[in-house]
């Protein structure tokens, strides 16, 4: 057992408003410089949608992620072989357009305007060329979109689901969506790391941050290929690829990272795991059916004596082992079972996971629909201009059976298309729903509630706890930072304020280009 | 006249290699040490990448089995004779030679007709990409000129520029046989010194990084700050430690 401390994240996605304030937050400090102007290294996106770069998720365009052959596991559109074969011209690699082309608008043109008979206007000029351009795409072009043909209906996870369940989706009443904030997943096997050819990205060993070593990347933009998130972005100005770097530089002075810090929704939790580096290889070469679970598997139990001996053996200090014990993302992923990760499938073994979102579930359920309406609890038809919150049907689990959004689709996206995984998950919040009415109302029959509890594998306690994180938690609930310990952080060593706004983190060298 | 011939004989065969190859060797290293993040092969394929496979491809292969097929002529003359010895294999040596300088002549043209008429390429080439590749668009125009008019290049190169070179690098510089030699071949010795003499300063710069230890490194790659087994040991002198990758 080879013990190892990671940073991992939660995202819970039934609290995600949509406000982009993430993205904003985390461009504003590390992306609004000249050539990383179009990088959202924290995007969010629409689903079902084509996201941001279009179309990430079809590995049959961008060949990113592993993939599994005769047995073992490789690079879909890099590695040695590819990524040398291809370093004069990567016929995999996305091109700008694929993002969106970054503009401005000319500002100076509304002010500086002389007086006429119409009113002045400000161009939208390319951040490139600086030429006037017509606006095609950016990074959130088909937010809340849900059912265009052009955005919504093109979504790479609605591949294996009927023509029928998809025009159901579609649907005008039925229509839903929710969002999906995505960062760099800070992954145990990164397939960015195993695709660079100057070996310039590394995990970091004491929090298993992913970062790329600016003085080493030589712009063979292997990286951008081989993450399958397309959570590496190549600097077009410096020749330099660069990604999320997890706010190093905040989670090493005790703060939470901008785009978790600065969350509405308050969406976003991190903390401690613990994880057996020793069986990273054969978790990422398993069968894609027992993928998930063996991923989580592979995430050890902070209170196990066993485990805190060998993680003192690995020089984990205490204060780190306190902090996985107190993680709200082992809370989430291990205790409760109710993250799962993006796309597991794309065998990084990702370590930022998703609680999946409930409500568009929920939202199945509408006035016509009278079959269900009989079933429904008079409180429940109170509210007679829509049934949406029916909180006591007949039978329990009937409406995530009947969900706006098909499970397979959520399957897709969050268990490899093991769409068990997610009813379980869903009937747990779902139950942790219930009970919090029973507590709150008081009009569910106590019997059924017992009974949602328990055929979601919950107690009365675990829903509490389950609720309070979710609902309730303080800043320091969500955000359990291990202690930096100053001798070690060596990044926070250097004054990086003087380069900002030009070359990114950490350099004293002026952010020239290459000759 | 026959002064001012020796004298530019002298400076640009003798004087210009040694330049040249400490300049290269002197400007590579201080570059590298003290501005390391500018050493970078500057793709430019993010903003445009259909017709650079036309450029690029063509103008690499061109340039490696020419830059090999020049090396190995230096490095072992009497095994490219021994080859040449027989017609059909000179012939096919130097029509193979010659299609590779064809491609590299097309690429490289594919390249700079990219680079002046793309406008989101113009705004990441420098005044330098420009004389390069002019630069280079001469040495092959020339190269190619050589091969065509002055057969076989690959035999005398071996007879005659290779103890040339040899003596520049023996440190006693003979320039007896290629003082006779036609201007252009000439030309394109001293402009091959030139571009040796520019990598430091060009963005040639990313041939002396090629990644071949990607071959046999691992694909992983995890750095510890500090010795996993030292760093809680209550004994570790901290002030005598340093911490890796910094
Ligand atoms: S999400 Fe992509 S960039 Fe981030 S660690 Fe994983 S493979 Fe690398
Ligand atoms: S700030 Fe939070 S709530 Fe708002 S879009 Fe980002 S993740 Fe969602």
């Amino acid at each position: 057992m080879d013990v190892r401390a990671q940073i991992s994240m939660i995202f819970h996605l039934d609290k995600c408003i949509g406000c982009h304030t993430c993205s904003i937050a985390c461009k504003n400090i590390w992306t609004d410089r000249k050539g990383a102007e179009y990088m959202w290294w924290n995007n969010v996106e629409t689903k079902p949608g084509t996201g941001y770069p279009t179309k990430w998720e079809d590995q049959d365009i961008y060949q990113g992620g592993w993939e599994k052959k005769n047995g073992t596991i490789g690079l879909r559109g890099a590695g040695k072989k590819k990524g040398l074969l291809n370093i004069f011209h990567n016929p995999n690699l996305p091109v700008i357009d694929d993002y969106y082309e970054p503009f401005t608008y000319k500002y100076l043109d509304l002010i500086e305007s002389p007086a006429m008979d119409d009113q002045p206007t400000a161009r939208p000029v390319s951040l490139i060329t600086g030429k006037p351009i017509d606006i095609k795409m950016g990074p959130n072009w088909d937010d809340d979109l849900s059912g265009t043909p052009d955005y919504a209906r093109k979504d790479p996870n609605l591949h294996d689901l009927s023509p029928v369940e998809q025009e159901a989706m579609f649907q005008l009443e039925r229509m839903a969506f929710f969002y999906l904030p995505r960062i760099c997943n800070h992954c145990l096997n990164p397939a960015c790391v195993a695709g660079c050819p100057s070996g310039a990205i590394y995990k970091r060993g004491e929090d298993g941050v992913v970062l790329i070593n600016q003085k080493v990347c030589r712009a063979w933009r292997m990286c951008v290929t081989a993450c399958p998130y397309k959570k590496s972005y190549y600097n077009w100005h410096t020749g330099k690829s660069e990604k999320c770097i997890l706010c190093y530089p905040r989670l090493e002075a005790g703060y939470a990272p901008a785009c978790m810090h600065s969350c509405v929704g308050r969406i976003r939790y991190l903390g401690v795991i613990l994880y057996d580096a020793d069986r990273i290889e054969s978790t990422a070469n398993t069968d894609t059916g027992n993928l998930v679970d063996k991923q989580l598997d592979l995430l050890l139990d902070p209170f196990d004596p066993g485990v805190i001996e060998a993680a003192k053996e690995n020089g984990i200090p205490d204060s780190t082992i306190k902090a996985a014990q107190y993680s709200p993302s082992y809370k989430f992923i291990k205790e409760w079972g109710l993250a799962l990760p993006l796309h597991p499938e794309f065998r990084t073994l990702p370590m930022l996971f998703y609680v999946p979102p409930l409500l568009p579930v929920m939202a199945s359920l509408s006035h016509q629909d009278t079959a269900q309406g009989e079933k429904m609890d008079p409180i429940a038809k109170f509210w007679n201009d829509n049934w949406l919150y029916d909180t006591s049907t007949e039978d329990l689990w009937g409406t995530i059976e009947q969900a706006r959004f098909p499970l397979k689709y959520m399957a897709n996206l969050f268990s490899a298309g093991d769409e068990e995984k997610i009813k379980t998950v869903l009937k747990k919040l779902w139950a942790v729903r219930i009970h919090r009415r029973n507590v709150t109302v008081g009009d569910i029959a106590p019997e059924k509630v017992e009974r949602a509890l328990r055929e979601a594998g919950l107690d009365a306690p675990t829903a509490d706890a389950i609720y309070k994180l979710t609902s309730l938690a303080k800043f320091d609930e969500r955000f359990v930072i291990p202690p930096a310990h100053r001798e070690q952080a060596i990044e926070m060593l250097e004054f990086t304020g003087d380069t900002k706004g030009s070359i990114g983190f950490g350099f004293k060298e002026k952010a020239e280009r290459g000759l | 006249m026959q002064n001012l011939f020796n004298t530019l004989n002298n400076f640009f065969l003798i004087g210009l290699p040694y330049i040249a190859l400490t300049v290269f060797l002197v400007g590579s290293i201080w570059r590298y040490r003290s501005t390391k993040f500018k050493v970078s092969s500057l793709s430019s394929q993010f903003l445009e990448g259909r017709q650079l496979f036309w450029g690029s491809v063509p103008f690499h292969m061109g340039v490696l089995f020419l830059f090999f097929g020049h090396l190995i002529a230096f490095v072992i003359p009497r095994g490219v004779l021994a080859w040449n010895s027989h017609p059909v294999r000179l012939i096919v040596l130097e029509v193979t030679a010659f299609i590779f300088g064809i491609a590299l002549l097309i690429g490289l043209a594919n390249l700079v007709y990219r680079r002046v008429t793309n406008p989101r390429i113009a705004v990441v080439t420098s005044r330098m990409d420009y004389f390069l590749l002019t630069l280079l668009l001469v040495q092959v125009v020339t190269g190619l000129w050589v091969a065509y008019n002055f057969r076989w290049g690959s035999s005398w190169f071996s007879s005659v520029l290779t103890p040339y070179l040899w003596s520049i690098f023996a440190l006693q510089p003979d320039l007896t046989a290629v003082s006779a030699l036609p201007w252009v071949v000439k030309l394109h010795i001293v402009l091959a010194y030139l571009i040796v003499l520019l990598i430091p300063f060009t963005r040639l710069m990313h041939f002396l990084v090629v990644p071949l230890d990607y071959i046999w490194r691992p694909y992983q790659q995890v750095i510890w700050y500090w010795s996993r087994k030292e760093v809680r040991k209550a004994w570790t002198p901290w002030s005598l430690q340093r911490p890796k990758n910094n």
